[in-house]
């Protein structure tokens, strides 16, 4: 089948492609050139006046693994509020801040989006994980897997095992539990909470090991950099939350000296302590040091007002805050010698000083910021707002009025503390198309993905011009999946299975003499049954896994 | 004759991997590290293979066709048991979808009660590995340990640990129920403390327990027979306690509003994480258990209990218990599926029955379609969730009995409504 997209806006900055008037062909799920000679379409789309962009891509959502399924259970009240029928077509389930996972993967495709990465895949959980993300329809997906805070990578650090042994560690770990990034959560904070430690600075010793969150931070760094991973490593800074942590979020980009590093949720680690409530924009510092530093990406966890739910590893930070849970019930879990989460129910409020802020900080890092290849969006679902809220945000990113109308509603000791108002830019349409498809494509390493030249998987979404950005964004003309038409006038008209994007990098088989021993007698279950076969993605016929190259490994 | 080695079992809930089991044709045999709950659950033999209508042998596909059509027509069936891996549940959530059906786990009534207190007040919680290697005092409230998971003790107790240098030094502490045996003595002689009283009295002593945590006056010298200045010395030890933990099995609470002794003890785990480290660790999830609340959870939004009958899932703890719907009439058909338990029967009913179970279950009354199935981790891979619900074990096939697995099975029976609807 030969499809044809015909007269369209595309914006396709993969290829530096701008709003121009663009035709797209499509055949087997892949968008090809313009066949040569003759040829016939089956089926063609009139798209004049439409805008045409990737497929939109989630480089950070919560949608996979134990502490999402917690929150689910945790909260039937909030489900209740938002219950979704099922049809011939679709599922039934749940929506708003813990939706089940059909209505996840339908609520995306509906948005536009093609691909949810999962940020936070316990090694010891990534089976959870990826059968969650296995019950997703539609979208593509993939995990980040969690280290730092796991007491076999402390242990070599203490016995000072040399950087090649951490590097096949890390390496053995993404093969085993089928991850395509690695994340580090509040880095050895999830650990040194389990020796009743409650709080961890960058440079403050896990009282059991003696190693610091700067010291987990630099090898793990380096051997993402070192088994040749496109993703930088995704961190979780220290202090998520803390008024001042600047200080700390500042110091980790500083202290990085140069390699590749993801700070995600920078939002939530953008705290001063000026004015008279101790509590300030560290915004425009923030984006001083990512201007200043190309080695660094950012996504910027937006809040938004409402109800919502934060799930999170950092289960040190999460019961620190437990005293916010609205409604007040939350739940924190050590786990397995290898993490920890926290959920907590949150409730964000715009007459609140702090939520406020913490509304006009996370604008503040997006217009501040000026390269959209280098900052993502995203709410850090569900923990900012919901994924169902980004529409709005976008909204928010475009239209300076409707940007500065809201926040003349806000608490007002809050916008006395923010420089949004004087801030003018508009991102176009252009640099949302950066940050939602072709730089998450890029920042992932994702191969064919993210961008509408020829050779790339057909995971398209069309728009009508609207300059109402939010209307525009949150109803899509049409989305294609891999080819596929899945989505028209906003509501799914088919469904089909994505792939889960994984690496294999590299390593020395030999590292398994040390990890067995070690399973056998710390763990509770063998190592070969802890690592994930690929049969565990086919045997049900739906999942398979596309594995994407590695950068050269000088 | 084949033998393999790291086999994890589905049945114990604890997610032991470390079985050998010998396999001679469709025989299977336990060589090491069995146990009373795991080993007969393995040896248990295959004597039906062949599907029946009414008693009467027929093929999987005229059973399921059948199934499908006891099935087309109904306004409430209820699908119950629920004991199978993690595809089987998509199976089975995928027809009650199709149905409008509602979703029972076996279990729930037990499960309810740390649920209930999971969703008014929440917990913190811990998993086996953390127990193993940091738990320097245990709790063990009004459960027999060793006749719930025989080898507990030996297999994450008595061992070498990260975080402790003498593990047969740890305090074992019972409160409630007595142990059955002597598992929980020590390697080097030490004894467990145990500190008794009537299971039904737990709500008044745990109450104490945790007043004295928060560090209240108590007047009365004695709660349930026990001395509060026993209880007094529990508390002080769980405050000095560097990794405390709390167990306690929620089918062991067998009395009303057990739920709020759950609560009870899980928000005195958060006072005393006020100063140090204290976490609980609920025990369960035999046969698919967790599995089930899992794969519900992620479907539909809600652990169990949902119906499907408005065409969204809605849930109830109480009113959709499967023996309540069939009680009262509410119900119109029964699916029971367990795919680990030949003895555990569907509840009587004279409805229209669908048995989806694992082969050799025998019937006071037979029922409408009885259609065998591969026990999943026996005879088909799978996956299974361990009690502390984090870790997923991969299920091993060991051997061919051609027997479908419960989601074959109920795939097919949604299938044939699906393509009913479309035609």
């Amino acid at each position: 089948m030969l499809i044809k997209l015909t007269g369209g806006l595309v914006y396709d900055p993969a290829s530096g492609v701008d709003g121009k008037q663009q035709d797209i062909y499509i055949q087997h799920g892949k968008i090809i050139n313009k066949p040569i000679g003759e040829f016939q379409v089956d089926k063609e789309y009139d798209l004049k006046g439409k805008v045409v962009m990737s497929g939109a891509i989630d480089m950070h959502t919560h949608i996979g693994g134990g502490k999402g399924n917690i929150a689910r259970m945790l909260l039937p009240e909030d489900h209740r509020l938002d219950p979704v029928a099922g049809n011939h077509i679709c599922r039934s389930g749940c929506g708003h801040v813990a939706p089940s996972t059909f209505i996840t993967g339908y609520r995306y495709a509906e948005m536009g989006y093609t691909a949810g990465f999962e940020p936070a895949v316990l090694p010891i959980n990534a089976r959870q994980a990826h059968m969650e993300m296995g019950d997703i329809p539609i979208l593509d997906k993939g995990g980040y897997v969690m280290l730092g805070s796991d007491d076999y990578l402390l242990r070599m650090l203490t016995a000072k095992k040399d950087q090649k042994a951490i590097n096949d560690y890390v390496a053995w770990t993404m093969n085993a539990a089928k991850a395509i990034g690695v994340k580090v959560v509040n880095p050895g904070g999830i650990n040194a909470f389990k020796f009743n430690q409650r709080k961890l600075d960058l440079d403050e010793q896990n009282s059991h090991y003696g190693v610091t969150p700067r010291d987990i931070l630099q090898v793990l760094a380096t051997a993402v950099k070192e088994i040749g991973i496109s993703k930088p490593l995704h961190v979780h800074g220290c202090n998520l939350g803390v008024p001042g942590n600047i200080e700390t979020t500042l110091d980790t980009i500083q202290g990085i000296g140069g390699l590749p590093m993801h700070l995600t949720h920078i939002q939530f680690h953008s705290y001063g302590t000026e004015g008279d409530f101790k509590f300030s924009s560290g915004a425009a510092q923030i984006a001083e040091a990512v201007n200043k530093n190309k080695n660094i990406t950012i996504d910027v966890g937006q809040i938004l007002f409402g109800q919502t739910v934060t799930a999170s590893g950092d289960n040190m930070r999460q019961h620190a805050n437990n005293k916010f849970a609205s409604p007040a019930k939350w739940v924190t879990m050590d786990i397995e010698c290898d993490s920890g989460c926290g959920v907590v129910p949150f409730k964000y409020k715009d007459q609140n000083f702090v939520n406020a802020l913490q509304w006009a900080i996370g604008l503040e890092t997006f217009l501040l910021v000026d390269d959209p290849w280098r900052i993502f969006l995203t709410t850090d679902h569900p923990n900012g707002a919901p994924f169902t809220s980004y529409p709005h945000l976008i909204r928010l990113l475009m239209d300076r009025t409707f940007r500065n109308d809201v926040l003349s509603t806000l608490h007002p000791e809050a916008q006395k503390m923010t420089t949004l108002a004087s801030i003018d830019r508009e991102y176009t349409l252009q640099e949302i198309a950066i940050m939602t498809r072709a730089g998450a494509a890029k920042l992932i390493g994702l191969e064919n993905r993210g961008g509408l030249s020829a050779g790339n998987w057909a995971d398209i979404t069309i728009y009508t011009d609207n300059a109402d950005r939010q209307k525009m964004f949150e109803k899509p003309d049409y989305v294609f999946k891999d080819g596929e038409l899945v989505v028209v006038d906003g509501k799914v008209v088919h469904t089909k299975w994505g792939t889960t994007h994984i690496v294999k990098p590299n390593f020395d088989a030999g590292v398994e003499k040390d990890l067995r021993t070690y399973f056998d007698k710390y763990l509770t279950m063998k190592l070969d049954n802890f690592k994930i076969s690929d049969d565990e993605f086919t045997e049900d016929g739906r999942g398979h896994l596309t594995t994407h190259p590695l950068n050269s490994v000088a | 004759m084949t033998e393999i080695r790291d086999v994890p079992s589905p049945f114990c809930g604890m997610g032991t991997d470390d079985l050998t089991i010998e396999v001679n044709g469709q025989n299977v045999k336990v060589l090491s590290n069995g146990c009373a709950v795991n080993t007969p659950a393995f040896e248990h033999p295959i004597t039906d293979i062949k599907p029946r209508i009414h008693g009467k042998e027929v093929s999987l596909d005229e059973a399921v066709a059948h199934a499908a059509s006891l099935l087309k027509n109904t306004n409430f069936p209820v699908i119950s048991g629920c004991a199978t891996d993690v595809n089987g549940m998509r199976g089975l959530l995928a027809l009650a979808d199709r149905t409008g059906a509602v979703v029972d786990n076996a279990n729930f009534n037990n499960a309810r009660k740390n649920i209930l207190a999971l969703q008014d007040s929440g917990w913190m919680n811990t998993t086996l590995a953390e127990v193993k290697n940091r738990c320097d005092v245990l709790v063990v409230v009004g459960t027999d340990l060793e006749s719930f998971a025989p080898r507990f003790f030996e297999k994450y107790l008595w061992n070498e640990a990260m975080f402790l240098e003498n593990t047969s030094e740890r305090d074992i502490i019972y409160l409630g129920t007595k142990p059955s045996g002597t598992a929980s003595t020590s390697p080097s002689g030490k004894a467990a403390q145990v500190v008794e009283c009537a299971t039904e009295n737990l709500p008044d002593v745990i109450a104490v327990l945790r007043a004295l945590v928060k560090g209240q006056q108590i007047l009365a010298t004695s709660v349930a027979g026990i001395l509060v200045s026993d209880l007094a010395a529990i508390a002080q030890k769980l405050k000095e306690a560097k990794y405390g933990v709390i167990t306690w099995t929620a089918g062991a609470l067998n009395y009303s509003h057990a739920e709020l002794t759950v609560q009870t003890l899980c928000e005195m785990i958060k006072n005393l994480n006020e100063t140090t480290r204290c976490s609980g660790f609920p025990l369960g999830g035999k046969e698919g258990d967790q599995t089930a609340n899992q794969v519900c959870g992620w479907t539909s939004g809600y652990a169990a209990r949902v119906s499907f009958a408005k065409g969204y899932p809605a849930y109830d703890p109480f009113l959709l218990d499967t023996h309540t719907l069939l009680e009262n009439g509410e119900a119109d058909a029964l699916v029971w599926v367990q795919a680990f338990n030949a003895n555990a029967t569907p509840p009587k009913t004279s409805l229209p029955t669908i048995v989806v179970a694992r082969s050799g279950m025998t019937f006071e009354k037979e029922p409408d379609v009885f259609i065998p199935v591969g026990t999943p981790g026996i005879d088909h891979t799978g996956h299974a969730y361990r009690l502390d619900n984090v870790v997923a074990i991969r299920l091993k096939k060991l051997r061919d009995s051609n027997l479908p697995s419960t989601a074959t099975v109920l795939n097919a029976i949604e299938q044939h409504l699906r393509e009913e609807v479309v035609c």
